[in-house]
């Protein structure tokens, strides 16, 4: 089983929002003390990856990132993950986000790599959550696609996708080759590597084009959307602390404003 | 050249005409008038004629795809129908609601029309010759209007935030249409599964008492959630952390990549209030919290909230309630 996993780095979703901007003229979200850090989906992916690899005996995982010479970092955590091989596209030009875009670029750097019978990808990255270059890639590469799977495995010739759905779950059977975005489930959240493997990931060979290399030109259709309009939106709240001397008091007084809630409804 | 301003919306006949496919109806009738084009309607599933009887009450004409081929989602299948179907009619926008299949179909759809899409719109609007949406970005931390600069635009919406449509004097007419579409058994679905318990119907709770990580296992969600629930009349729900730890199943989980819920109460019990969490309660009338830090960033989204154990708080709650409902 030949697999190829597509990492996003991207912003730290995690950073708080009061410590969030962005540059409204620029529309850009501010770094600020931010970190870089790998798309939370997209290890998920890797981790679907690992575990198929792990179970079948064998297979290689190829690890694909499309962005700054900084996404370097997220392939080589791939790597000290225990990905095989690593690959990036180096991005030129603005930072106006265009999923076409991205799906022509890893397209083109799949095609490059050689012939897989699964690539992942994460159901939406972090940032613009757009959720859509995998199915764009799918739709490049010619292949069908599954959405929102969380594990797999492999039945004969056959893959056995498990998907969620809003709800519940269903069994997808696909031959391969097949792209599939993922979501997170209890099975999949990421292994942590070991320091060791860390330290190792640095000394493994890490395949690197520019656009050039894949025969792409920078920013030369980026068509797809253009962001208008970015701000923070100020929104809060007053909250009523309930208080009262016991906790007997606090939570009758909590009570009474839930039944009072409720009562308007 | 004459310029197609017709909107199409797509629904899928196993939702049923849901408050998904109402709000969408309503949002595809407004974005038509703006545009000065019709609004159509593209029925597909088993079922479809009972949906596209009330879609015919809102849209102009109503188009049931009839071929046993498509009696049942297939991606791959279903993607070429709409794709072939889009194709003849050449509308201005295709618009979606969020359910799984409108979510793995749109930017499909798009590319094979040469358009544009965008997803998990709030808003959604023409200015000059462009469609325009508003939707979250950065995990619900930031609003980005988006222009789609190629046709058509293919959207799909947080569809139970906009209004439905008003019902029209007159009926769509309803039309059924074979497609003609081979099987494409590249990916076929073998299996499908509802979770049990209530909670699949999140979206339309009117109440939710929703569980995060300070929950610290499963059986305080059955032990002492679920009875709060009830008191209530509320669905249960949770954070991807309570999800994430297997818990309770990934149908519960509220959020940017959850369920997108309207409740009139959201009580939120041992959640941090991450955006990621709100961008999933943003619709949310009343939110209400328990957490042991006060300086949890979910009360800054809430009109009232405790600061204790969730531990002591909700068996006295439970009988809080009681006495208080009793009483009255
Ligand atoms: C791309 C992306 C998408 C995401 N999508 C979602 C999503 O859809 N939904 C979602 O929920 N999250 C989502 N997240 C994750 C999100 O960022 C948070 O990590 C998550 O919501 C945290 O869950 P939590 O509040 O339950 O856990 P924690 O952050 O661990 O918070 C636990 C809270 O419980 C309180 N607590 C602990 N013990 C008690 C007690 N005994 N009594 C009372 N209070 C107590 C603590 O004070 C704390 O506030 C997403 C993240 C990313 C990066
Ligand atoms: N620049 C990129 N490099 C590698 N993978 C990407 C890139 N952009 C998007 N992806 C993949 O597509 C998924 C969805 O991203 P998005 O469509 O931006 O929400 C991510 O989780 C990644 O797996």
């Amino acid at each position: 089983m030949n697999i190829l996993v597509c990492l996003k780095q991207i912003l730290d979703p995690e950073v708080p929002a009061r410590d969030f901007r962005v540059d409204a003229a620029q529309r850009e979200a501010e770094q600020g003390a931010a970190n870089l850090v790998t798309n939370i989906f997209c290890e998920n992916a890797l981790e679907t990856a690992l575990q198929l690899r792990e179970r079948a005996g064998g297979g290689k995982i190829t690890a694909l990132s499309y962005g700054r010479p900084t996404a370097e970092d997220s392939l080589r955590k791939a790597l000290a993950m225990k990905a095989d091989a690593a690959a990036l596209v180096l991005h030129e030009g603005g930072e106006a986000p265009d999923p076409l875009a991205s799906a022509r670029v890893l397209a083109a750097a799949v095609k490059r790599l050689g012939a897989f019978d699964l690539i992942m990808t994460g159901r939406e990255a972090g940032d613009w959550g757009a959720g859509q270059t995998g199915a764009l890639l799918a739709e490049e590469l010619g292949l069908p696609c599954v959405s929102f799977v969380d594990s797999i495995e492999v039945t004969g010739g056959n893959l056995r996708l498990k998907r969620q759905t809003d709800t519940g779950w269903e069994v997808f059977e696909a031959a391969p080759p097949v792209v599939v975005t993922v979501t997170n489930d209890e099975h999949n959240v990421p292994r942590i590597p070991k320091v060791r493997d860390v330290m190792m990931s640095y000394r493994q060979p890490l395949t690197k084009f520019t656009l050039a290399d894949l025969g792409l030109a920078a920013g030369a259709d980026n068509d797809y959307y253009e962001v208008a309009e970015l701000f923070v939106p100020q929104k809060e709240t007053r909250c009523d602390f309930v208080n009262g001397d016991t906790l007997d008091e606090k939570v009758e007084a909590f009570a009474r404003y839930l039944i009072a809630v409720t009562r308007s409804m | 050249m004459h310029l197609m301003n017709d909107v199409l919306i797509i629904l899928f006949a196993a939702n049923g005409f849901d408050k998904g496919a109402q709000g969408l109806a309503g949002a595809g009738r407004r974005l038509a008038d703006e545009l000065g084009g019709s609004l159509r309607a593209v029925v597909l599933g088993e079922g479809a004629e009972a949906v596209a009887g009330e879609a015919a009450r809102v849209a102009d004409a109503v188009l049931i795809a009839e071929q046993a081929e498509l009696r049942e989602y297939q991606p791959e299948t279903y993607l070429a129908a709409l794709a072939k179907l889009c194709g003849e009619s050449r509308p201005r926008a295709v618009l979606l609601a969020n359910d799984t299949y409108s979510q793995e179909l749109a930017p499909r759809i798009a590319h094979r029309l040469g358009g544009s899409a965008a997803g998990d719109c709030v808003e959604l609007r023409v200015e000059g010759d462009a469609v325009r949406v508003g939707r979250q970005v950065y995990g619900g931390k930031a609003h980005a209007v988006l222009e789609l600069k190629r046709s058509p635009a293919v959207v799909w919406l947080r569809a139970r935030s906009f209004t439905p449509a008003a019902p029209r004097a007159a009926a769509g007419e309803v039309t059924r249409a074979t497609l003609n579409i081979q099987a494409d058994t590249r990916t076929r679905l073998v299996e499908r599964r509802r979770e049990a318990g209530g909670e699949s119907r999140l979206e339309e709770a009117r109440v939710i008492v929703s569980g995060g990580r300070g929950i610290g296992g499963p059986e305080p969600f059955e032990t002492e959630l679920r009875p709060l629930a009830e008191l209530l009349g509320a669905q249960l729900a949770a954070s991807r952390a309570a999800c994430d730890a297997g818990w309770v199943p990934p149908t519960w989980q509220v959020g940017q990549t959850g369920k997108k819920v309207t409740p009139e109460l959201y009580l939120a019990i041992a959640i941090t209030g991450a955006s990621q969490h709100m961008a999933g309660i943003s619709e949310a009338k009343t939110i209400a919290a328990v957490n042991t830090d006060p300086d949890a960033p979910i009360f800054k989204h809430c009109r009232f909230g405790i600061v204790e154990d969730y531990r002591k708080v909700v068996p006295l709650l439970r009988e809080k309630l009681k006495q208080v409902m009793s009483d009255e």
